[in-house]
């Protein structure tokens, strides 16, 4: 995990270091039973590939979930708070292949209250095939006294204010 | 190519309206938060050491992306003959719109107030919307977007899941 980013150390197309990891079938299985997800396409390789029609058992979506949260605050360090992830799938994660997270800052701005927000894009490749794209929204702190975790209610806006929340 | 059946009033009168408020098996606990942690080699000092959670975010927490494992039900319990499934409403969908596959396209997670350890939680889903019938690689069906809100035991909002999901029938029957 690396030190605490301020907002300030953060810009407008910065790069996130990649993250990568060798997927095993322990991988997927471990991550469908920590989240708690008992069905049989993330442990079961006969009904992966004769029910669903895939090719191998394949990481679930809570998993995936969680490999992007390391993923980002490993980055920002533990006052970086997720206040919004979006994720789509475009494919599934297998047995056997390589996964690399890569993350690019897209933007960074302060809300009304001062919370200080990053914007970002983070891809999960298998293979070098596209599997998962994820648009995130984080606060990190925008000074050392500030501290997101501390914000609540009206101090606390996950989802950007448009135009007609003001 | 499939033909699809209209979407009964029975299902296009869910829209809107609140399904399945169910309350978390167990309490928030330490175990499953490891367990996560481990499954994508998490380091991160909030949930392994209680100083650093107690400095930083007033106690422990649990990761925010596991805010869907919290209300997920045992496999099997004492006396309950089918296995429960989470996302009863998307399973009642595939169900009466006869479309026996599915998968999730897309997935929003908006993080609100904490998840602590204790605490309980209470899910309630919202079906938003189901769209018109189209063809995709894996078969032809809908798309539907169902709400997932999370309540802990004071009623404070810890979380909202949003899930985008294609329900189909496979290849060109």
């Amino acid at each position: 995990m690396s030190e605490q980013i301020f907002f300030g150390d953060v810009r407008s197309g910065d790069e996130i270091a990649p993250l990568s990891h060798d997927v095993t079938a322990t991988t997927v299985v471990l991550g469908a039973l920590a989240s708690r997800d008992w069905r049989p396409m993330h442990h079961d390789y006969d009904f992966a590939v004769n029910r669903n029609g895939t090719k191998d058992i394949f990481l679930n979506t809570p998993n995936q979930a969680a490999w992007f949260e390391r993923y980002i605050t490993d980055w920002t360090g533990p006052k970086g708070r997720l206040g919004r992830m979006t994720f789509r799938m475009k494919d599934s994660v297998f047995p056997g292949e390589k996964m690399v997270l890569r993350g690019v800052v897209i933007g960074a701005d302060t809300d009304d209250s001062g919370c200080g927000w990053v914007e970002m894009d983070v891809t999960l490749l298998a293979d070098e095939r596209i599997c998962t794209t994820c648009s995130v929204r984080v606060a990190v702190p925008v000074n050392a006294e500030d501290n997101p975790w501390m914000r609540r209610g009206n101090d606390w806006l996950p989802n950007p204010m448009t135009e007609n929340d003001r | 190519m499939t033909e699809l059946s209209d979407i009964p009033e029975s299902v296009s009168g869910r829209i809107g309206q609140t399904q399945y408020e169910e309350t978390g098996e167990f309490p928030v606990e330490q175990g499953y938060i490891w367990t996560t942690c481990a499954s994508v080699q998490n380091g991160n000092p909030l949930y392994w050491d209680a100083a650093a959670a107690a400095e930083i975010t007033g106690g422990q927490i649990a990761p925010p992306t596991m805010l869907s494992v919290w209300f997920r039900p045992h496999h099997w319990s004492p006396g309950r003959t089918e296995a429960a499934v989470p996302l009863q409403a998307h399973f009642d969908l595939k169900e009466d719109l006869e479309l026996p596959e599915a998968i999730i396209s897309e997935n929003t997670i908006t993080f609100h107030d904490p998840v602590r350890i204790g605490d309980v939680i209470t899910s309630r889903q919202v079906l938003r919307s189901i769209s018109d019938p189209k063809t995709t690689k894996l078969g032809t069906g809908r798309f539907w977007v169902l709400d997932v809100e999370y309540v802990n035991q004071d009623g404070t909002l810890v979380g909202v899941e949003s899930y985008t999901a294609f329900g189909y029938v496979r290849g060109d029957v």
